[in-house]
């Protein structure tokens, strides 16, 4: 599997303004090479415009962004295009062209020999999980929302770009669908190392896939932070009142039994013998609801037949509290 | 038409087949110069329609002017200027064409999926491949249907050109009248719309054949 190295991406004090209206205020942050960064916000907020003065389908009105330390507008921008993935929410497949000619669009305009694009292309359908016997030959139409999304990702990655965009991907699928594609591109994510900037309005999505989150709103970065951060130390009332008042609960999804203070002092056989059996892995979530649900109030905390201790819902409690 | 004459002769029909042929290759040269020069010239008005909006009302204005003119009279007024010639049949039977061809080669370009585009221009494609490889393809469809009704109305128009002189099948028809023969004006007739039909057939072919992705839905 080829491994690309991600870019750095920052944006310095950039703005856009309209006639009338400043979509986006002296924007700055900074993505760290190979990691994921989500914008968020309400509609309106910017988010999209930011994400699009990257690849310059929008030109910025003031600041410059950098990707590995190089100002974009420095590049032609078809050239810098072809070397920045880009995934929208509609895919936008080409109707005409087979998934396999979709696919190895950008190695084609760089001019890659026939069988170097004919090997990637076999080797990123079945990075996205499309068996590429069954696939490649088909046209687009043939394909199920889900699939065309994993084509669109497949695309945008086929030249190994250091950066990716990508703009509500997984907002057109249901959300089982959804779920696992977000998974899938998690693997994907890591397995290619790329630097990804993507736009959600969802903030579970947000929480889920970000290893940072740009909260905007009205133009301006309200909050730039972990995941973990953002839930535990909303910066205003603003962003509290984004990730929402569950954000508790949202944030238990992030920490895992292993990470809890266990008791000890209890014996295993002192334990109600329908209490949950909890590996530490298990996030703290998932803990909790099969705690409420089982009548124990406690779980059985187990690594691989070792017996580590029990947790208690008053432990999960307090590190809701203790970190808030 | 004499007394006691049939309505058709094919004896007659029989030995003017070198005749048929030799006024196939007129109609056929006619029709095809006056869908070739009008594609070329819808095209580009329409690259110029896309590219300034402003544009459509003044060529949409005059071409839809042309296309009421009477044929009869058209040609008759570019007499005196280009005479009894195959000029003046075709800048006639061009000017025809534009309405139908601009509105359709517009219509299918701006038919194409803006996320379509968007993708394609995202992914580095330059404006011209963005036509040629996107749009050009994607409008196909609509783009044939447009000549279709032009080749078909051309077609029928040829046989008006007779009367300065050119007219393919047309040529007959004429003749026929004149002489108030009536096998000779059916023949005319019945192989001038035989010869729409099968062109029409001809480029619903061509069409299946350029968008194979039509059928996978």
């Amino acid at each position: 599997m080829v491994s690309t190295r991600g870019a750095t991406v920052e944006f310095r004090d950039v703005s856009k303004r309209y006639p009338g209206q400043l979509a986006v205020d002296r924007l700055s942050f900074a993505v760290p090479a190979g990691r994921i960064c989500i914008l968020v916000g309400p509609s309106g907020s910017g988010k999209t415009t930011s994400l699009k003065m990257v690849n310059r389908l929008i030109e910025p009105s003031g600041g410059s962004i950098l990707i590995d330390g190089q100002d974009v507008l420095a590049e032609e921008p078809t050239a810098l295009r072809r070397r920045i993935g880009y995934v929208i929410q509609q895919v936008g497949l080409f109707p005409h062209q087979t998934i396999a000619e979709n696919v190895g669009t950008v190695p084609r305009l760089l001019g890659w020999p026939r069988e170097r694009i004919a090997s990637r292309t076999e080797e990123l359908l079945a990075l996205v999980g499309l068996e590429p016997a069954r696939f490649a030959r088909r046209y687009p139409a043939q394909l199920s929302g889900g699939e065309r999304q994993r084509v669109g990702v497949a695309r945008a990655l086929a030249a190994e770009p250091p950066v990716m965009l990508m703009d509500e991907p997984f907002g057109a699928v249901d959300p089982i669908v959804r779920e696992r594609l977000q998974n899938e591109f998690l693997r994907i994510q890591r397995d290619q190392g790329t630097t990804v900037l993507f736009v959600t309005h969802d903030i579970d999505e947000a929480i889920k896939l970000g290893d940072r989150v740009a909260v905007m709103a009205g133009g301006k970065l309200v909050q730039y932070a972990p995941p973990g951060e953002l839930l535990a130390h909303p910066a205003n009332d603003f962003v509290a009142e984004f990730v929402g008042s569950d954000r508790g609960l949202k944030r238990l999804a992030l920490l895992t039994v292993g990470g809890a203070d266990l008791d000890t002092g209890v014996d295993r056989a002192g334990v109600p013998s329908h209490a949950p059996v909890l590996s530490p892995s298990t996030t703290l979530r998932d803990a909790l609801a099969r705690m409420l649900a089982s009548e124990a109030q406690v779980g059985v905390v187990v690594d691989r037949d070792r017996y580590l201790g029990v947790l208690t819902l008053s432990t999960i409690g307090r590190m809701i509290r203790d970190d808030m | 038409m004499t007394e006691g004459e049939p309505l058709i002769r094919w004896d007659w029909i029989a030995s003017h087949l070198d005749e048929f042929a030799l006024r196939l290759a007129e109609h056929v040269e006619l029709t095809v110069i006056a869908v070739g020069v009008g594609f070329v010239i819808a095209f580009a008005l329409s690259l110029v329609i896309l590219r300034v909006p402003r544009a459509e009302g003044p060529i949409t204005a005059v071409t839809g002017t042309m296309y009421t003119i009477p044929s009869l009279a058209l040609f008759a007024l570019l007499i005196p200027y280009t005479g009894l010639t195959i000029l003046t049949a075709e800048i006639g039977l061009v000017s025809y064409t534009l309405l139908i061809l601009i509105r359709n080669i517009v219509r299918g370009i701006r038919g194409v999926p803006p996320d379509v585009r968007e993708a394609a221009v995202g992914m580095g494609y330059a404006p011209r491949e963005v036509l040629l490889r996107i749009e050009l393809p994607l409008a196909l469809a609509v783009i044939i249907a447009g000549v279709r009704v032009a080749t078909i109305s051309t077609i029928g128009l040829v046989t008006v050109t007779s009367l300065i002189g050119q007219g393919g099948f047309g040529f007959l028809i004429l003749i026929g009248i004149q002489r108030f023969f009536t096998t000779e004006l059916i023949a005319g007739a019945v192989l001038s719309v035989a010869l729409a039909i099968v062109a029409d057939a001809l480029l619903v072919l061509l069409q299946r054949r350029l968008t194979p992705w039509a059928r996978a839905e």
